[in-house]
C-alpha cells in the first residue's frame, strides 16, 4: 500500500495544487474587489455584472466565437482532401515522412511563425509580389478578421490534418472495397461510407480547431491586428495594463464554460444518437 | 482511366499546397535568418550571419536563453517522473476514482494557454511564485506532464501483466521489480518523453508570459520582440530555437519508432 501511495501521491498532489487550485483560485477571484488597485478578497457579484453587461465584452464573445468556429470549418473542409490522400493514395514510406512532417510545426515557435506569415502578407511581402505581375492585389489580409483566420490556420491545420488522417486510417478497408464491389461511385463512397466511420475523429479534430482558435493569442493580436480584440486579448489586456484581474477571472471563467459546453456537445454529437443503427 | 489519374492529381496538388502553406512560415524563418536585407523580400540580398551575429551579442536574448534551458530542463526531469508515476498507476492499480485520477492528470493541454497563465499569475502571485523561474517550471510540469504519462502508458502496454507477479514469487520486492524490471522496460518511454516535454517546455510562451515576470523565457523574449519593429533577428532566434526543439523531437521520435518498430515485430 506504501509502494502503490509512493506512486501515485506525487501526480495527484501536483496536479491538484498547481492545477486545480489556481483554476479554482480564479474561479473565486471573479468574486473578488479591487480597491485602489489592491485586490481584497470579497463575494461580490460586481465583476460579473460588470463584464457580463459590457458591449465590448459581448461583441468580443460573438466575434471570437464565429471566428473559432469558422475556422473549425475551414480547417476541417481544406484538410480533408490533404487527409483522404495521404491516407488511401500514396505509399507507406510516403505517408509515414509526412506524418513525421506534420508533427514538427509543434516544435517550431509558434510566434515566429506568425512572425513569418505577417511579412509573407505586408504590403511589400511575398504574397503580393508574387500576385501583381498576374494582376492582381494588392490584397492586405493583415489587420483584418481575415488575417486572424490565416493565423489560426497556421496554428490549427497540422493537427487537424494529422486527426483526419488517423481517423481516415481506422476506417476498414474492406468497407470501402464492399462499397466500390456494389458499383457505390468514389464521391458517394466517401460521403456515405468513409465519413460516417471516420465521424468520431472528424468530430474530435473540429472541436481542437475551435478550442485551439477560441484561446489563442498571437494570431489575433499580430495578424488580425487586435481590430476587433477578442476574448484572450481581453484577458491579457485586463491583466497586463488594467490590472483588473478578478475582470479578466470572470472572462477566463465564461470561456472555460463555453469550452466545457462546446466539448461536451461535439462528443454528444460524435458518439451519441444513430446508435438506433446497431 | 485519365479521369482517374487527373483526380489523383488534383488530390495531390491540393496536398502539396496545404503542406506548402503549413511549411512556407517554417522554411522562410530559416532563409531569411541568413538574408542580407533588413526587410525580408524577394530578390534574396546575400548570405550573412549578421542577425545571428546580432543575437549573440544581445544580453537579453541570452538571459532568455539560459532561463528556457533551466526551465526545460526542469520540466523535462519532474514532467517525466510525475508522468511515469500517473501512467504506472493506471496500469497497475484499480481504484474508485480511477477515472477521475488519470483525466486529472491528463486535462491541462484541453485548457486554453491564455486560461492557465492567467490562473496561475494569480495563485502564483499569492504563494510568492510568480516572477520566478520556479514558477513558469510548476506551470510547465501540469501542461507537459499528460504527454509523459501518455508515452509511457503506451509503453506499459505491452508489458506482461503477469511479469510483476512472476518477479515477486522470485521473491522481489516491489521496489527490486520497479528498478529491476519496470523501468527497464519502460526506458526508452522515459527518454523519448525526457525529450519531448522539454520540447514541450521549450517553446511554451503564453504561460511564461504571464507569470515570467523580468525572468523572460526566450519565446517570451521573441513576443516582446515581435510588438517592435521588422527585424531578421527574430528569423534567427526562430531558427536556432527550431534546431534546439527538433533535435529533442527526432530523438523522441527514433526512441518512439524503436518501440512501435519492435511492438509490431512481436505481433
Amino acid at each position: 500500500m506504501r509502494f502503490a501511495a509512493v506512486w501515485g501521491l506525487p501526480p495527484l498532489l501536483w496536479q491538484l495544487a498547481f492545477f486545480v487550485t489556481p483554476l479554482g483560485f480564479l474561479v473565486a477571484m471573479t468574486f473578488w474587489s479591487v480597491k485602489n488597485f489592491r485586490l481584497i478578497p470579497d463575494a461580490t457579484l460586481a465583476n460579473w455584472r460588470f463584464i457580463l453587461n459590457a458591449g465590448f465584452f459581448r461583441s468580443a464573445y460573438v466575434y471570437t466565437f464565429w471566428l473559432a468556429a469558422l475556422t473549425a470549418l475551414i480547417a476541417s473542409l481544406v484538410a480533408f482532401p490533404a487527409a483522404y490522400t495521404l491516407a488511401y493514395r500514396l505509399k507507406p514510406a510516403t505517408r509515414r515522412f509526412l506524418i513525421f512532417m506534420l508533427v514538427v510545426p509543434f516544435f517550431t515557435s509558434y510566434p515566429v511563425r506568425i512572425y513569418s506569415t505577417q511579412i509573407f502578407f505586408s504590403p511589400e511581402g511575398i504574397i503580393n509580389a508574387l500576385i501583381a505581375p498576374l494582376g492582381f492585389g494588392p490584397v492586405s489580409v493583415l489587420n483584418t478578421p481575415t488575417g486572424t483566420v490565416v493565423g489560426y490556420l497556421v496554428l490549427t491545420l497540422p493537427l487537424v490534418v494529422l486527426l483526419q488522417t488517423f481517423a481516415l486510417m481506422n476506417v476498414p478497408k474492406t468497407l470501402i472495397e464492399a462499397a466500390h464491389n456494389l458499383g457505390c461511385g468514389r464521391l458517394r463512397t466517401i460521403l456515405t461510407v468513409i465519413v460516417p466511420s471516420a465521424r468520431v475523429g472528424l468530430i474530435v479534430a473540429a472541436t481542437f480547431t475551435f478550442v485551439l482558435a477560441f484561446g489563442d493569442y498571437v494570431a489575433p493580436l499580430y495578424l488580425g491586428g487586435s481590430k476587433p480584440p477578442t476574448l484572450s486579448i481581453l484577458i491579457a489586456d485586463q491583466v497586463k495594463s488594467g490590472n483588473h484581474w478578478p475582470r479578466a477571472s470572470v472572462v477566463a471563467a465564461i470561456m472555460i464554460l463555453t469550452l466545457i459546453v462546446v466539448m461536451t456537445g461535439m462528443l454528444g454529437l460524435a458518439y451519441g444518437r444513430r446508435g438506433g443503427r446497431r | 482511366m485519365s479521369a482517374n489519374l487527373l483526380r489523383r492529381a488534383a488530390l495531390i496538388a491540393w496536398t502539396a499546397l496545404v503542406f506548402a502553406f503549413i511549411f512556407a512560415p517554417i522554411v522562410s524563418t530559416v532563409v531569411f535568418s541568413f538574408n542580407a536585407d533588413r526587410f525580408p523580400s524577394l530578390p534574396w540580398a546575400g548570405f550573412s550571419l549578421r542577425w545571428y551575429e546580432a543575437i549573440f551579442a544581445d544580453a537579453s536574448i541570452q538571459r532568455g536563453l539560459t532561463n528556457s534551458l533551466i526551465v526545460a530542463g526542469a520540466t523535462s526531469v519532474l514532467a517525466t517522473f510525475l508522468g511515469f508515476a500517473a501512467a504506472y498507476v493506471d496500469y497497475r492499480y484499480r481504484f474508485v476514482g480511477k477515472i477521475a485520477y488519470t483525466a486529472l492528470v491528463a486535462l491541462p493541454p484541453t485548457v486554453p494557454v491564455v486560461i492557465l497563465g492567467v490562473a496561475m499569475l494569480t495563485f502564483e502571485g499569492r504563494v510568492g511564485l510568480s516572477g520566478t523561474l520556479t514558477g513558469v517550471t510548476v506551470g510547465h510540469v501540469v501542461l507537459a506532464a499528460p504527454f509523459a504519462m501518455a508515452l509511457v502508458r503506451m509503453r506499459l502496454a505491452d508489458l506482461d501483466p503477469d511479469i510483476e507477479g512472476a518477479s515477486a514469487n522470485l521473491g522481489a520486492t516491489p521496489w527490486r521489480t520497479m528498478t529491476g524490471v519496470v523501468i527497464p522496460f519502460c526506458l526508452p518511454a522515459i527518454l523519448a518523453s525526457l525529450f519531448l516535454t522539454a520540447a514541450v517546455s521549450f517553446d511554451e510562451f503564453m504561460i511564461a508570459w504571464f507569470v515570467s515576470g523580468v525572468n523572460e523565457t526566450l519565446p517570451v523574449r521573441v513576443l516582446a520582440m515581435l510588438q517592435g519593429q521588422v527585424s531578421p533577428r527574430i528569423n534567427a532566434i526562430g531558427a536556432i530555437v527550431f534546431i534546439v526543439s527538433m533535435t529533442l523531437v527526432v530523438l523522441a521520435q527514433i526512441l518512439i519508432g524503436r518501440l512501435l518498430g519492435r511492438r509490431s515485430k512481436e505481433a
